[in-house]
């Protein structure tokens, strides 16, 4: 089961290659809905028979020893989930429109599937790193071969920025290895046997620096926006959508319970950089003027959140992280497909040259208003839940920091609804007046997102239920002394 | 105790059926509006408020005034020691907002498919409304905090997409915009006392949360400060100083949403909220004292703005605000249930005070600036006869709902602090004249429109008519819900909500009830006072005809207060204008220039690293420089373990 979840992708990333240009959208989405189907499958089994039914162990090097380590425990799964629902709604939103060489484009996407879920199941050190680093090539691939005028620059910043800051994470891992007592990269070995505190301190910033790049804090952000906005849609999709959950799944898997004494050392910095990030962030989105960079900025403020909510060391944070990586991922993903539905439409992505498409496309209005709204946190969307419980979590830590995380609520709602008035209210313009309501793949995508946003803020139980186990275990971890 | 089971059990399909209603309508609309006539989605809105408000009755009917009915629905939020269920509670303080709320509702839903005929937006207008009614109903209905702070938020969003109404409006738009933001910062601080209740008491329930204050000192730093955030969100939602400047913007929205959001019900959340946390408020009198500081500062600062608006519903907005603070200044005198009967009243005659406003402009097609109107009573009477009572009403005049209601808010402030009843009473005196003003510059003397306009002034459609009539009705004989003790009869309105505010009657000081003959001397001060202002404003604007002058010709104290003190100028300058420089200067300075700096730099040792590597071969840049990463963690993991 494991294997075939793990597997699927890759065959599918043949399949989608060898099936022509003309082909290639329609096979990556019959693959895509497989593996999702796949996924609610293993759901009934996970439900029944638990994380058990899901381990897969086989030895790979002996020396230095690494083995394919694979597990789905709740956190993994809520994250397979998450990839697994995002890429048939990723490739459906690439219909109807031209690329070159498709089939490799759409095949990038489906190893992209790939390495990530191998992201989540690794419970091997080398062997997720390994990972880690394999997702990096379809998306620098996709940027570079598809992507706007200035993407060579643009992404080779991006793949050196975050390359960087793998070798420190590769380094870190080394070196956890060699402090082993049994030698080994085994999720369990490490965390079992905690580092000497002494070293802990430095080895927290090469794992923290490795994350903190990727989800990113401030001030390692620079590389997002401009490869955000220069990369074509899907691109930006998978970036924000599900990439950058690596680095914050990895913060909760990693960094907390094999590091708790570099956390508890350097946990208060990062905590402060994420909530200066938050308001740095939605400040700047504030005069943002072109869209895809304001939902970059947009993006920053709420990762910035989610990864604050894990420094905070408490449950109500940590749940609320896991809940808002999955609500983020939906809700940028609907973001980043309404600001393409709009640039593709008007060839524009300056909302000063934008205006009145809601009175001639109230369809897109609609489902546009609701992922707008979810990404405010209006109650009974899935932001809501999300921003609830880590703003608690973060006062749960310190009153003040909350407070200053607070004015999220606010600046969002000012940088969201400006950028919703200046593209769909007011009158239409040269660059407007032909714009057209929804095609039927267009209506699907952002429906089902409306749906998913809805129903999660209206009942997020299950995902709580789903992680509540393994966060016990880490959070345990963590805050050992 | 059995009998009451199963009477609780029948009532739960009610409960869930006055706030189901609305939704399925909002659906109805919302999805197949379009495939259906205009005609009958305005009806699909009007009657599912209809049984909203039948099913409120039945409720009203079925529990008698000291039992509470509480329904769990589902657990939404529930892990670890967190547990936050969805769920209602029906107490008569509930039944009280449930019928205003869907009773007035109805009423303006019935109006508005006369009012709205030919707006192209007709359908999305019930649409937005019914969504609108069923926020409003989770706020009262919710049994903890979360679920009060849905319908909080989702009032405050039907807010925004009504006030954006009509969205082809610029100017329309960033009042939506604008009032949306300030209630966020109020929601911010409802946010933080929640997150201060959770922590502290380890739930949000009202109930739990009303035990565990009763366990700390009066008065500790925790009950002020909950209480105090508490309050922020109050004074947002509500519109009181400072955050008070959207709600006059929110005019722009079409004039049932004023009536019906920005005067009977979404405003009064706010007062909602804080007798429902009557027993915490009473534990922090410091706040009390602040909550009656603002209030009364409110209702004289609203009510001086009101003097010098000439526009009819800018006029009427202020009157709001002022009104609203009137009713924080009971709550803060710890008059629990006066409050709460003067938003019950102001409900009746300020939301027909704005229907008869929509009326008039509808009569002169648009027309909002009361020096262009006059002389309008001998053409329209139903709204004439209506709006005239319902200024009386919230003038004072006695025996109307304001005078009772009014009267035992300053009975109140008399007994506590004579000060505050000066105050007041100058800002009821200030209210009476501004009232009068409006009515007599619109309603009587001659018509100084254009003679196009004057041929077609005509009475509103029966559907605006009836609710006008109805509201009127309410409006002259809603003060007998409250009759002060002086008449030696039961207060219906204190007695029916005395389950709920009882419990806080222990932590306030107790003053001497004023003597029966003060307050019949009380009384008729106000009332009297309130006609000689009348025949005051009589004497100015029909006697000797005054108009008011031209907001250019306007020197000295009236330009400051017909620009409404600059508040929003200063607003602009303190918070709007410094964001946006901050905005550029963290992008050009921070993060352009100051980190992507130290960023390329590293780049660079990267970078050229990689070039001397290049030397070696030819080709894609991206694919060598992984190449290179590759090779070196073989060489890395080489020298290691080899």
């Amino acid at each position: 089961m494991t294997l075939l979840l793990l597997l699927l992708p890759l065959v599918a990333a043949l399949a989608v290659l060898l099936s022509g240009n003309k082909m290639a959208s329609r096979v990556a989405l019959l693959f895509t809905v497989a593996e999702f189907g796949l996924t609610v499958y293993a759901y009934t089994i996970f439900k029944q028979q638990g994380p058990e039914a899901f381990v897969f162990f086989h030895d790979w090097i002996s020396s230095p020893k690494i083995s394919i380590n694979l597990g789905v425990d709740g956190l993994s799964f809520v994250m397979i989930g998450l990839t697994n629902f995002l890429l048939p709604l990723i490739v459906l939103s690439g219909f109807n429109r031209e690329y070159s060489n498709a089939k490799t484009y759409f095949s990038l996407m489906l190893l992209m599937q790939f390495a990530l879920i191998g992201v989540f199941m690794a419970y091997d050190g080398l062997l997720y790193y390994i990972f880690w680093e394999l997702a990096l090539l379809p998306i620098y691939f996709i940027a570079l071969g598809w992507g706007g005028k200035n993407r060579v620059p643009v992404t080779l910043k991006f793949f050196i920025y975050t390359l960087a800051g793998s070798l420190l994470m590769l380094f870190g891992f080394i070196m956890l290895y060699y402090y082993n007592p049994n030698a080994s990269f085994n999720i369990t070995d490490l965390y079992n046997n905690p580092v000497c505190s002494c070293n802990q301190g430095w080895l927290f910033w090469m794992f923290f620096l490795a994350f903190a790049i990727k989800i990113p804090i401030v001030p390692f952000h620079t590389w997002q926006a401009d490869t955000y906005s220069e990369s074509p849609t899907q691109g930006t999709m998978l970036l924000s959508g599900i990439m950058l959950k690596m680095g914050t799944y990895s913060l909760i898997r990693w960094l907390l319970p094999i590091l708790p004494a570099g956390v508890a050392e350097w946990g208060p910095l990062a905590i402060t950089l994420c909530v200066i990030g938050i308001v740095y962030a939605s400040i700047i989105a504030i005069m943002q003027n072109d869209l895809k960079k304001l939902f970059a900025y947009s993006s920053v403020a709420h990762v910035g959140l989610i990864a604050a909510g894990i420094f905070a060391l408490n449950i109500e944070g940590l749940q609320g992280s896991v809940v808002q990586m999955i609500a983020h991922g939906v809700n940028v993903v609907g973001l980043f497909f309404c600001a393409d539905i709009i640039i593709n439409r008007t060839q524009t992505a300056n909302i000063n040259n934008l205006g009145g498409i809601r009175n001639i496309a109230p369809r897109f209005n609609t489902l546009f208003m609701i992922v707008v709204i979810a990404s405010v946190a209006l109650p009974l969307t899935n932001g809501f839940i999300g921003e609830f419980l880590l703003l608690f979590g973060v006062f749960k830590y310190n009153t003040w920091l909350s407070v200053f995380a607070g004015l999220t609520i606010i600046l969002g709602a000012v940088y969201m609804l400006r950028m919703f008035q200046n593209t769909m209210l007011g009158n239409t313009n040269e660059n407007t007046q032909q714009f057209a309501d929804l095609n039927w793949s267009e209506t699907l995508v952002l429906g089902i997102i409306a749906f998913t946003i809805l129903v999660m803020g209206l009942y997020p139980k299950p995902i709580f239920e789903l992680v509540q186990p393994s966060l016990d275990i880490i959070l345990n971890k963590a805050l050992a002394k | 105790m059995n009998d009451n089971m199963i009477q609780d059990t029948l009532l739960v399909t009610p409960a869930l059926l006055v706030s189901l209603l609305p939704l399925i309508g909002f659906l109805i609309n919302g999805l197949f509006g379009k495939f259906l006539p205009k005609s009958v989605t305005g009806w699909i809105a009007a009657l599912a408020i209809l049984g909203s408000f039948i099913c409120s009755v039945t409720l009203f009917n079925g529990l008698n005034s000291t039992s509470s009915l509480n329904i769990d629905i589902f657990n939404w939020i529930a892990f670890s020691n967190i547990n936050i269920t969805f769920g209602f509670l029906i107490d008569p303080l509930t039944i009280t907002m449930l019928l205003v709320v869907t009773g007035i509702g109805f009423l303006i839903h019935l109006y508005s498919i006369g009012y709205m005929h030919d707006d192209e937006g007709y359908t999305r207008f019930f649409t937005y409304l019914n969504l609108f009614i069923f926020f409003m109903l989770l706020l009262v209905m919710g049994n903890n905090y979360l679920v009060m702070f849905i319908g909080w938020e989702g009032v405050g969003l039907c807010s925004y997409l009504l006030i954006g109404f009509w969205f082809k409006n610029e100017s329309y738009n960033n009042a939506a915009k604008k009032a949306f933001v300030m209630n966020r910062v109020g929601d911010l601080g409802f946010l933080l006392g929640m997150f201060f209740m959770l922590f502290y008491f380890g739930s949000i329930d009202y109930s739990t949360v009303a035990n565990q204050a009763q366990t700390l000192a009066p008065n500790s730093a925790l009950l002020i400060t909950i209480t105090m955030l508490l309050f922020v969100g109050a004074m947002g939602k509500s519109a009181q100083l400072p955050l008070f400047t959207w709600l006059p913007d929110a005019m722009a929205g079409p004039t049932p949403v004023s009536a019906l959001i920005h005067a009977a019900t979404m405003v009064t959340a706010g007062i909602y909220m804080i007798v429902r946390s009557n027993i915490l408020f009473s534990l922090a009198p410091t706040t009390l004292t602040f909550i009656l500081i603002v209030g009364v500062a409110t209702s004289v600062f609203a009510a001086v703005i009101g003097l010098l608006q000439n526009d009819i519903k800018k006029v009427l907005a202020y009157s709001t605000v002022s009104q609203l603070g009137l009713m924080f200044a009971a709550l803060g005198l710890g008059a629990f249930s006066s409050g709460m009967f003067h938003v019950v009243t102001h409900a009746f005659f300020k939301a027909l005070l704005f229907l008869g406003a929509g009326s008039v402009i509808h009569a002169l097609h648009g027309e909002q600036d009361i020096r262009k109107m006059g002389g309008l009573g001998k053409y329209i009477k139903v709204t004439y006869i209506t709006f005239l009572l319902a200024s009386l009403a919230i003038s004072g005049f006695p025996f109307l709902s304001g005078f009772f209601s009014k009267d035992e808010i300053l009975a109140h402030a008399f007994e506590q602090n004579k000060t505050i009843w000066v105050i007041l009473s100058i800002s009821s005196f200030i209210t009476a004249f501004y009232m009068f003003r409006l009515v007599f510059l619109t309603f009587f003397g001659n018509f100084r429109g254009t003679e196009e306009t004057k041929k077609h002034i005509h009475e509103s459609p029966i559907t605006m008519t009836l609710p006008l009539i109805v509201l009127c009705i309410l409006a002259v004989v809603g003060g007998l819900l409250g009759l002060p003790e002086v008449f030696h009869v039961q207060h219906v309105f204190s007695t029916y909500l005395s389950s709920v505010t009882e419990g806080s009657a222990q932590y306030l000081v107790h003053h001497e009830k004023v003597s029966h003959a003060t307050e019949i001397a009380l009384m008729s001060f106000a009332g009297i006072g309130a006609i000689v202002v009348i025949l005051f404003a009589y004497n100015k604007y029909v006697k000797q005809n005054a108009l008011p002058a031209d907001e250019v010709e306007l020197t000295g104290l009236n330009k400051v207060i017909s620009n409404k003190f600059y508040v929003d100028e200063i607003y602009e300058t303190v918070f709007v204008k410094p964001i946006t420089v901050l905005s550029d200067l963290f992008l050009v300075l921070v993060d352009k220039l100051i980190i992507d700096l130290a960023v390329n730099a590293t780049a660079w040792i990267v970078a050229t690293t990689g070039k001397t590597m290049r030397l070696l071969q030819t080709g894609n840049t991206g694919f060598y420089v992984f190449a290179m990463i590759i090779g070196m963690m073989v060489l890395l993991i080489i020298r290691l373990f080899i």
